[in-house]
């Protein structure tokens, strides 16, 4: 009784029983990924789910159609988003709180129902679901975690250096290129990280918005954990793995904006 | 001029992102089973949904999805906080180690997420259901509170919990009276997000509600979509959950500048 107590005392073992969750459901069911991903049908060693993927033209093609929507619903994000972030973190430009409350609000309604109104949408003008609706609705659905960390670093960010800048005889122009746009680089990281990371994983979103006629990655997978395909399944949730891991090297990726999402309470 | 501008384009954008919520809140006040039938004003919809003879499912679907955020909330606060407290005192690898894991969850996409666990509940054999989608919604939302906690930790004065124990408290006395009441905006708003996470979850839920017949809101709009139609009471509900989400958030940061304006008055 006493050693247990001794061992409650120190606050540092405190740690314990989260780290034990933390092995069971987190880094156990990691790895079982992995175990799933490297063994055939019988539980044997076998790199066969992999030979699958790369010798199906359909499997492939579905992963490179992915990276290029994700690509492009970042990009068009950025596009769009930066803008709005520069203009809402500007004192002269935006006054009001609510219009950055308004851009920060649909994060936080359910993705389906979000879907389900850009359906609706396309539906009401009469335009025809598929590539342009994914499109659409990706952006629709991302472009506020787009928006949300750019606006977060604009607004942190020390504006003794634009000062500095203009004082020192600089154009606006250049003041934005060499100053801001610099200065907002980690913002725009983490917006990537947020807009590209969902969309290529999405896998309901895309069968709404298309009628089921356009197949993204995420729901080739699903259809294979559904269809009890664990093994292929898993061989293709760790080529998404890879990819995401690749992709998250470009940023800063130390997973610290990630809080940003919860800042606004 | 230049703000003229400026303001165009974030009302263009703005009503880009709100298109599609308004246009299902005003077809909400039609009976028409299409949306884009306007068949005159009617609130028939909404009384459907709530008084209609049979309980409607999608009332049972609201129901799994509160409480389900409501316990995995819960639970992944109090298991949060007290992990927090344990990782602010630990040190060098372990703390490392355990950082390194607690940062899985929230960087991986939630389908890897949803795969993985479902392989786990697949391997050691336990039927999926109510109890497996709650322990997988703490397993994604407790790394949140641990890092909405961490920084309330690191902000307190460590000396005050050693002089309360100096001056006689017990452990469980000073952790009552002087680490909770420092971390407790820190739980709070850890609480409030794990909530809307759970809320908002779909791709985990999926993976991990099994085969029983159990719904949540997203699992229920998806199986609608999926028969091709979906249900007319789905657009007062979401009309509700707008008005709700929007008036909570408006109130929370109407509360929050308030605070902030005191606290500078007392400055």
């Amino acid at each position: 009784m006493r050693k247990l107590v001794n061992i409650f005392g120190k606050r540092s073992s405190w740690a314990l029983p989260y780290a034990l969750f933390l092995a069971i459901f987190v880094a156990l069911p990691l790895l079982l990924i992995v175990v799933y991903a490297f063994s055939d049908n019988d539980g044997g060693f076998s790199l066969q789910n992999f030979v699958k993927f790369v010798t199906q033209p359909e499997a492939v093609n579905t992963f490179i159609y992915s990276i290029g929507i994700a690509l492009v619903t970042t990009f068009l994000c950025i596009l769009l988003g930066y803008p709005a972030a520069y203009i809402l973190s500007n004192k002269e430009l935006n006054r009001s709180q609510i219009t950055v409350i308004l851009f920060i609000l649909p994060m936080w309604i359910n993705i389906l129902v979000r879907t389900l109104a850009t359906v609706a949408l396309f539906d009401f003008i009469h335009l025809p679901l598929g590539e342009g609706a994914l499109i659409f609705g990706m952006v629709y659905n991302f472009l506020p975690f787009m928006i949300y960390p750019i606006y977060n670093t604009l607004q942190k960010m020390d504006h003794s250096l634009i000062e500095a800048a203009e004082d020192l005889g600089a154009k606006p122009s250049t003041v934005f290129w060499k100053v801001t746009i610099p200065l907002s680089m980690p913002g725009v990281m983490s917006g990537v990280m947020m807009v590209f990371m969902p969309t290529i994983s999405t896998f309901a979103i895309a069968e709404l918005l298309t009628m089921n006629n356009i197949k993204l990655f995420g729901t080739t997978i699903q259809e294979n954990i559904n269809n009890g395909m664990w093994n292929y399944g898993a061989a293709l949730s760790l080529i998404m793995l890879v990819i995401i891991g690749i992709s998250s090297l470009f940023s800063d990726g130390d997973g610290q904006n990630v809080e940003n999402e919860g800042g606004l309470i | 001029m230049k703000k003229f501008f400026a303001q165009t384009y974030l009302w263009f954008l703005l009503a880009m992102l709100y298109a599609p919520i308004i246009i299902i809140a005003v077809f909400s006040f039609t009976e028409a089973k299409v949306l884009g039938n306007w068949t005159g004003f009617s609130t028939k919809l909404y009384t459907s949904l709530f008084a209609g003879g049979v309980r409607h499912s999608l009332l049972d679907a609201i129901e799994n999805t509160f409480t389900i955020a409501l316990i995995a909330a819960a639970v992944s606060t109090l298991l949060g906080s007290i992990a927090a407290i344990g990782i602010h005192n630990m040190h060098g690898r372990k703390r490392q180690a355990i950082t390194f894991l607690n940062n899985i969850p929230m960087l991986n996409p939630d389908i890897i997420t949803g795969i993985s666990l479902f392989l786990l509940f697949v391997s050691i054999g336990i039927t999926q259901g109510y109890a497996t989608v709650v322990l997988a919604h703490i397993a994604f939302c407790t790394p949140y509170v641990v890092l909405s906690v961490m920084p309330r930790l690191q902000q307190m004065n460590p000396n005050i919990y050693e002089a309360a124990l100096d001056l006689g408290a017990t452990p469980f006395q000073a952790l009552r009276k002087i680490i909770i009441p420092e971390i407790r905006p820190g739980m709070i708003s850890g609480f409030i997000l794990a909530f809307t996470l759970s809320i908002d979850d779909f791709a985990v839920t999926i993976f991990t509600i099994g085969n029983q017949g159990l719904e949540t809101l997203s699992t229920y709009i998806y199986a609608d979509a999926r028969k091709g139609g979906l249900t007319p009471e789905l657009r007062p509900l979401s009309t509700i959950i707008f008005a709700t989400v929007l008036l909570l958030l408006i109130i929370i940061n109407i509360r929050a500048r308030r605070s902030a304006r005191k606290l500078e008055n007392k400055i």
